[in-house]
């Protein structure tokens, strides 16, 4: 019996040498560059988390096929550990630690959504394990110091401040009377930041400004009152919900604007779930196919596109491009780092100057993409009723021309 | 005219509340149990009509399936988890009916995965005075509905066997045992009854609003609290109390601004609750 006891202890011991010797090597494994990602595969962000997951994948078996990543001679594929963070930014910020302490991951993917970036952050931070983030566009990212966070988006504040620009340059130069309406959540507090900017930018006047609760299910209120004072664009951003409920309320109370403008457009697949209804509306976006950046891996966003709803089965969102776009620019840092320390591939992350079929990629200070633009797409309907996202600005980009004022619901 | 739209928007918001609440309120009154999950049950309902939608039925008919399924969701519900927590301290109901709250939540969101849909009726819209004031047909619709789904259960209530023995059980359960009514019958068809006028509910807000796997909770927390103010068993009070409710919102998000909206609401239940305290204390009555 005693011999069994001290067999079965040598046993145990040995076992857990070699897990934590396999764990010691994680972060490279043979000839694989193992990277961590915690992402919403269940809860309320679910729709987006699988989104991110997808844009990951297809981009990992892309760079794996089309040779892998090539440092110090050897060449590398990329592989990912996924853990669901439930849509819980706790859980995410567990799952990081988890990631970086017992799987030994030293280089990280980012979650979705701005909210769970924010949980992540100071964990990568603290180890400094650099972390490449496509979903978190918040503004407050990238004003606390942090060294290791590198975004492929554009922050939030200039999501819609392109759609002000453009009505005051409409408007003969004048500044334009806003209507806006934001949720009370971090991402589209940001995009009332830029807003507020580019009226004050402008000469522009806020004439109502609402915060829409996170239970927003009714926005008759705001629309009674942009009804009555008449202003010249209407700025709506409240996720995938305010966007549905505004485009649902505007229809049926005949709310007439000359210009409507509103995020997460895409990820409500507006134009799918109201038709005809969420004509002219104009949406912000990160990316949109139809754009003509160009890389080796996917060519362009059409052939992007393309590939990935072979893949997948649907039209890509913004949110699987940039995910796709963050794996390259993972490959190009560590290529040019030609090392796995940490700091050297922070480093080279930070002198990140490229281009992807997503948009130029190059990093400010603060780790976010400023050499991207917003788009912004106008929905399109034909007279059998089917609608189109089309790209109206900036002009450099545009595969349509605005259509401005919005026609009167009496004239439609 | 501002005024004017505000108050009719109010109402017609308030009417579909009441309804979400009559049900809260009947079982509540007879079975002592607070339905943490009633709002979850709405978005289920809502559900249902939005696949109707999808395949191509006018969403208009959820108001009829959806109740009907509802009801079997609602005795399945009550077989499995309610029946044995009901003769139970209050808490422990809360507790029961709180995860299965999270449970519907997860399984929605597993199922429907988590897009916000809506279904569209493609009711039109109602102008009133040169087109200041509109009225959404498909919230007339839902008021309209509402308000016959509550009349046609006064009705029953007054004149079948077992709205009778509902009534009879909620004056005292004990009593309604030992003269012969089944309680264990009549607890299962109320919680059944609950659930079929979510469902009824929710069919009517896949068509106005939108729908959610996890926004249940605001219709929980607003039926809750038309039934506090109107007391149990009050269903002339439920109505008043929802379509006030209805129109308090509205004016508390044009005076306050929208950020209010919810936070007046919850003042308002605080308020409340305080005025109330000496009659939520009632002494809880079940017989199992």
């Amino acid at each position: 019996m005693k011999i069994k006891n001290i067999i079965i202890t040598f046993v145990s011991a040995i076992a857990i040498l070699f897990s934590t010797s396999v764990v010691s090597l994680a972060k490279v494994v043979g000839d694989k560059i193992i990277l961590g990602a915690a992402i919403s595969l269940t809860g309320k962000y679910s729709s987006n988390g699988v989104h991110t997951q997808n844009g990951y994948n297809m981009a990992v078996d892309r760079i794996n096929d089309m040779g892998g990543i090539k440092v110090g001679g050897k060449t590398y594929k990329f592989d990912i550990i996924y853990y669901d963070d439930e849509s819980n930014p706790k859980r995410a910020a567990q799952l990081a630690e988890r990631l970086i302490s017992q799987d030994g991951v030293e280089f990280m993917l980012g979650p979705y959504s701005s909210g769970l970036t924010k949980a992540i952050a100071p964990v990568t931070e603290k180890y400094g394990v650099p972390m490449v983030e496509a979903n978190g566009a918040s503004r407050s990212l990238f004003t606390k110091g942090y060294k290791y966070l590198f975004a492929v988006l554009a922050p939030a504040n200039l999501y819609l401040d392109v759609a002000i620009e453009t009505a005051v340059e409409l408007n003969g130069g004048k500044g334009v009377r806003i209507a806006q309406a934001f949720e009370q959540d971090a991402f589209s507090q940001d995009v009332r930041l830029g807003i507020l900017d580019a009226a004050e930018r402008t000469g522009s006047k806020i004439i109502i400004d609402d915060k829409l609760p996170k239970e927003l299910n009714d926005m008759a209120a705001t629309l009674a009152k942009v009804k009555a004072v008449k202003p010249d664009v209407l700025v709506v951003s409240g996720h995938t919900k305010g966007a549905l409920t505004a485009i649902r309320q505007i229809a049926e109370m005949k709310v007439d604007v000359p210009m409507l403008a509103m995020t997460h457009c895409d990820a409500a697949k507006l134009s799918k779930q109201h038709g005809k209804n969420s004509q002219y509306a104009l949406c912000a976006s990160q990316w949109h196919k139809t754009l003509t950046y160009k890389d080796d891996f996917f060519k362009d966003g059409m052939t992007y596109a393309a590939d990935f709803e072979k893949l997948f089965g649907y039209d890509p969102p913004y949110q699987s491009a940039e995910s796709s776009a963050a794996l390259l620019v993972f490959k190009d840092a560590f290529e040019r780092a030609n090392s796995f320390d940490q700091k050297k591939v922070r480093d080279a992350l930070a002198d990140t100057n490229m281009q992807t079929f997503y948009g130029n990629i190059k990093f400010a200070e603060g780790g976010q993409n400023v050499d991207k633009p917003m788009v912004l797409f106008q929905v399109m309907c034909d007279d059998a009723g089917k609608c189109e996202n089309k790209v109206v600005a900036p002009l450099k980009w545009a595969s349509a021309e605005l259509i401005h004022p919005i026609p009167k619901w009496s004239e439609r | 005219m501002l005024t004017l739209q505000a108050v009719l928007d109010g109402l017609l918001l308030g009417v579909l509340f009441a309804l979400i609440a009559y049900g809260m309120a009947l079982q509540w009154g007879v079975m002592n149990i607070i339905n943490i999950a009633q709002g979850d049950l709405v978005i289920l309902g809502g559900y249902i009509a939005y696949f109707m939608y999808l395949y191509g039925i006018h969403p208009a008919w959820g108001v009829i399936v959806s109740p009907i399924i509802m009801y079997f969701v609602g005795v399945i519900i009550y077989k499995l988890v309610i029946n044995k927590v009901v003769d139970r301290d209050l808490f422990i109901s809360i507790l029961a009916t709180f995860g299965i709250s999270i449970l519907f939540m997860q399984l929605m969101n597993f199922a429907f995965g988590a897009d916000v849909v809506l279904a569209n009726s493609g009711y039109g819209t109602t102008m009133l005075f040169d087109n200041s004031v509109t009225l959404p047909n498909s919230k007339i619709f839902s008021a309209f509905i509402s308000i016959v789904f509550a009349i046609g259960l006064v009705i029953y209530m007054k004149k079948s066997k077992l709205g009778r023995a509902i009534r009879a059980t909620a004056q005292n359960a004990r009593a309604a045992k030992i003269l012969g009514v089944d309680t264990e019958k009549v607890y299962a068809a109320t919680f059944g009854i609950n659930a079929a006028l979510c469902g009824v509910a929710g069919a009517l807000i896949s068509i106005t609003f939108t729908i959610h796997p996890y926004m249940g909770l605001p219709y929980t927390i607003r039926s809750f609290m038309i039934v506090i103010v109107a007391g149990l068993g009050n269903l002339p009070g439920v109505a008043m109390s929802g379509m006030g409710l209805g129109v308090f919102e509205e004016f508390a998000d044009y005076i306050l601004g929208t950020e209010f909206r919810i936070g007046s609401v919850f003042l308002l239940l605080v308020l409340i609750l305080v005025y109330r305290r000496f009659k939520l204390s009632r002494k809880r009555e079940y017989l199992k």
